[in-house]
């Protein structure tokens, strides 16, 4: 069989809209439950829909407790067709978007909404690092604690040794998140901060250093996906997929991580697309640490393994740039709301490619590209994940 | 290179002492069995037996084929530090209280990448070698060592929390008058202990202490009969604050199997300084070493028991003081569960027939007061839970392990 034949069918049929985000706020009282509820409620006064017509659910969060999305049918009052639960942190809008695609696309549900969001209550960070999963517990957080930094810390170390990359190169990609989050007012950190900043900020697990981590907090994130024909009814933008990609466990035989899923066959996944990495208006990395957005830029063909560094530094990520990157501001500056932090790229580009990124609106902004990347379920992100999203005017 | 402890000073009367806490707990059972082997010493992973992968970390199957059968075999402790991080910051509370802390990617010569602790003497990209031992929680860790001994390497803050060693500790033996206590007195004081509590038995046909050990400034006598509730109670209130390695010498063996003695008698008295003794010395002590787990600098971190190795397989000839060790040693495990979350280890200590009179109807191999102190000193230097003294006591432990009712039946017909 040849990869033609192998190439995965396309989204015809499919439409994505109604980006909503509920401010996030730094601790919360509140459940996750209350954070769903709110951000689907959003998207379906967004959307102009009523409770009723939803027919399928897909959701991401970490702490539910004993719940699963199951209990939230019922908690919500929602009656459905079709039902998805995607723990897959960093990556479950790429991987939402995927299932809620093809199940709309076969016609075995209409109204689909994407919904990812938590909670974050004073000892909620410590509880999920410590039972996070069976490795980590094993072979991990015994070692330090030290929890995502400093698994994050091991592979920048190796990164940066490995690829000749400084932390002037990460002060940039923060740098200039953080004027993006200048002009979001849903950003948690909206204070500028110069390159100096950066340099000085104190060590947390070196070489990780306090401005290279995200701040857990509470907030959620959703979208819907539908028909074109219902989203024309709710007389708003919306946005179609033009390819995707997910990967899993990918290069387990890599002695540290310095790559993920994107690196296998970034070629066919803008074959399939139809543009190239230069046509892109926008990118949105998952930016849990600087290091995994220099990453994505390399794996997904940007530029060559070890040169996103040199490739960034030489470009103005701001919005008004050459090279929109994390536009809202990503994680890095808006705060990472549990599961909702892989929510945060999808839904600042549908934004972004509805129009409505109010007074951070990326100029023409047509084609975007969304990556995800989660689940360090021992020592490196198991998942990653990838779309490529046209606005209406592409 | 690693900075030479400082002699801890007088803690002042005024000071708290901070209560321990534990590192974190949870583990699967497959980890739990990798512990085992830590607190033995013993560096195993997990191999595939149907493609010879070596695992980590554990899993119930093969990341290669997927074969459910997996070993564990003892696998050549030598890698390279790939990555190495210094955490400042930790969400967890026992590691807030040791910041900062190395932590490192290995991978193995001949095997998988796996974090680990790493010894403040070594750098990244360097060749190392990596030792599996219990950490405070009781859970097995890997640390990487440098590959030849460096300066006082174990002094290192690190290292010193998975480890037991002497130096400038202060070492409470039970039994201060037998041969084998003095000799554990002198071992541990060789190996840097600050004081020497030595227990003076006040039952019959106690020892007396010798004089040069007894004129020592840093050696102390203690009244101290195990099997005596009342005296136990009144030398934990006089000197339990300062222990802070208990070593259990208080032995009692009489020859005969369990159908051979007339009368309870020796029954009796090996049961009363075995179990009982064991017994008293918990109530008493144990409650008072778990509080100082973490009182640095010289905090409570081992208890070590002796028991026969015929605890784990009855032996005719010994056969009366092994079924009273068996007691003890299950008194052990329960003390190791008692001791959970403190960070004060309990080693057990299993000897075989010694060079005394009361072995003296059995045939060599036997063995001496000074072997077994340096085995003790030599677990508490390494943070072992388990050492095995002498070969007629590693050649039982092997068997024990191998099949635990081969054993007696081997031992039956010997």
């Amino acid at each position: 069989m040849t990869s033609q034949a192998r190439r995965s069918h396309g989204y015809d049929g499919v439409a994505v809209c109604a980006p909503v985000t509920v401010p996030y706020a730094r601790y919360s009282n509140e459940s996750a439950h209350w954070w769903i509820a709110r951000a689907i409620r959003m998207a379906l006064d967004e959307s102009g829909l009523e409770p009723g017509r939803v027919d399928g659910l897909c959701v991401s969060s970490f702490t539910l407790g004993v719940d699963s999305a199951v209990g939230l049918t019922q908690h919500l009052g929602l009656t459905l067709n079709w039902l998805d639960h995607i723990p897959m942190g960093g990556a479950s809008s790429v991987v939402a978007l995927r299932r809620a695609a093809r199940a709309v696309q076969a016609g075995d549900a209409e109204i689909i909404v994407c919904v990812a969001g938590d909670t974050n209550q004073v000892h909620s960070f410590r509880r999920t690092a410590e039972y996070f999963s069976r490795f980590s517990q094993d072979a991990a957080y015994p070692y330090g604690a030290g929890g995502p930094n400093a698994c994050f810390a091991l592979l920048t170390d190796h990164y940066m040794r490995h690829f000749g990359v400084q932390r002037e190169d990460f002060a940039h990609v923060c740098v200039a998140q953080r004027a993006n989050a200048g002009r979001n007012p849903l950003a948690l950190f909206r204070k500028p901060m110069t390159v100096d900043e950066y340099m000085r900020s104190r060590m947390i697990s070196d070489p990780i250093c306090l401005l290279d981590c995200v701040m857990p907090c509470a907030g959620a994130e959703a979208f819907i996906v539908t028909t074109p024909e219902i989203a024309r009814t709710m007389g708003k933008a919306f946005a179609r997929l033009l390819a995707t990609q997910e990967h899993h466990n990918a290069f387990p035989e890599d002695p540290i991580q310095y790559r993920a899923g994107w690196a296998r066959d970034p070629r066919r996944f803008w074959d399939t697309a139809g543009v190239t990495p230069d046509q892109v208006d926008l990118v949105q990395t998952y930016d849990d640490y600087p290091v995994i957005s220099l990453m994505q830029v390399e794996d997904l063909g940007f530029c060559d393994k070890g040169e996103a560094g040199a490739f960034l530094r030489e470009r103005n990520l701001t919005v008004d740039g050459e090279f929109p990157h994390n536009t809202s501001g990503g994680q890095l500056s808006g705060g990472q709301a549990g599961a909702g932090g892989g929510y945060l790229g999808t839904v600042e580009a549908l934004r972004q490619l509805n129009g409505t990124a109010d007074g951070r609106q990326v100029k023409d902004a047509r084609i975007a590209v969304v990556s995800g990347f989660g689940m360090i379920n021992y020592d490196r992100g198991v998942c990653s994940g990838a779309v490529v999203l046209a606005g209406e005017g592409a | 290179m690693t900075e030479p402890l400082d002699p801890p000073g007088r803690k002042k009367a005024l000071l708290r002492t901070p209560p321990p806490l534990s590192p974190p707990v949870p583990r699967s059972r497959a980890a739990m069995r990798f512990s085992v082997m830590a607190a033995r010493g013993e560096f195993c992973l997990q191999q595939c037996r149907q493609c010879d992968t070596i695992i980590y970390p554990f899993r119930d199957a093969c990341p290669s084929c997927l074969s459910a059968d997996l070993v564990w075999e003892a696998v050549a402790p030598t890698g390279t530090l790939i990555a190495l991080t210094t955490i400042r910051i930790s969400p967890d509370g026992y590691f807030s209280n040791h910041m900062p802390w190395r932590a490192g990617c290995v991978r193995l010569d001949n095997g998988p990448s796996m974090m680990v602790h790493v010894h403040g003497d070594v750098l990244v990209d360097q060749h190392v070698r990596l030792i599996a031992r219990t950490d405070k929680a009781g859970n097995g860790v890997i640390m990487a060592l440098p590959e030849q001994d460096t300066p006082n390497m174990m002094d290192d803050p690190q290292l010193r929390e998975l480890t037991c060693s002497p130096k400038f500790r202060r070492v409470l033996i039970t039994d201060g008058t037998s041969r084998i206590g003095q000799a554990v007195a002198r071992s541990v004081l060789g190996a840097g202990a600050s004081l020497v509590m030595l227990g003076v038995p006040s039952r019959p046909g106690a020892g007396t202490v010798d004089a040069d050990l007894a004129a020592r400034e840093d050696v102390q006598l203690v009244p101290l009969e195990v099997t005596d509730q009342t005296s136990v109670a009144e030398a934990a209130a006089s000197i339990g604050a300062k222990v802070d390695i208990l070593v259990n010498t208080a032995i009692h063996i009489r020859p005969g199997d369990v159908s051979s003695r007339g009368n309870s008698i020796a029954d009796r008295d090996e049961m009363d300084v075995h179990y009982f003794g064991l017994l008293n010395l918990a109530r008493s002590f144990a409650p008072i070493l778990r509080s100082r787990g973490a009182d640095e600098p010289r905090s409570a971190v081992a208890w070590v028991n002796l028991l026969s190795a015929f605890a784990l397989g009855n032996w005719s000839p010994m056969g009366g003081s092994a079924a009273s060790f068996a007691a003890a040693h299950s008194a052990v495990q329960g003390l190791r569960n008692a001791m959970q979350g403190s960070g004060v280890k309990v080693m057990s200590a299993f000897f075989g027939p010694t060079d005394d009179e009361w072995y003296a109807h059995l045939q060599p191999p036997k063995i001496g007061p000074d072997l077994i102190a340096r085995k003790i000193v030599g677990g508490l230097e390494q943070g072992l839970e388990q050492v095995a003294i002498g070969a007629i006591a590693e050649d039982i432990v092997e068997r024990w392990r191998e099949d635990p009712d081969l054993l007696p039946r081997e031992l039956g017909r010997s």
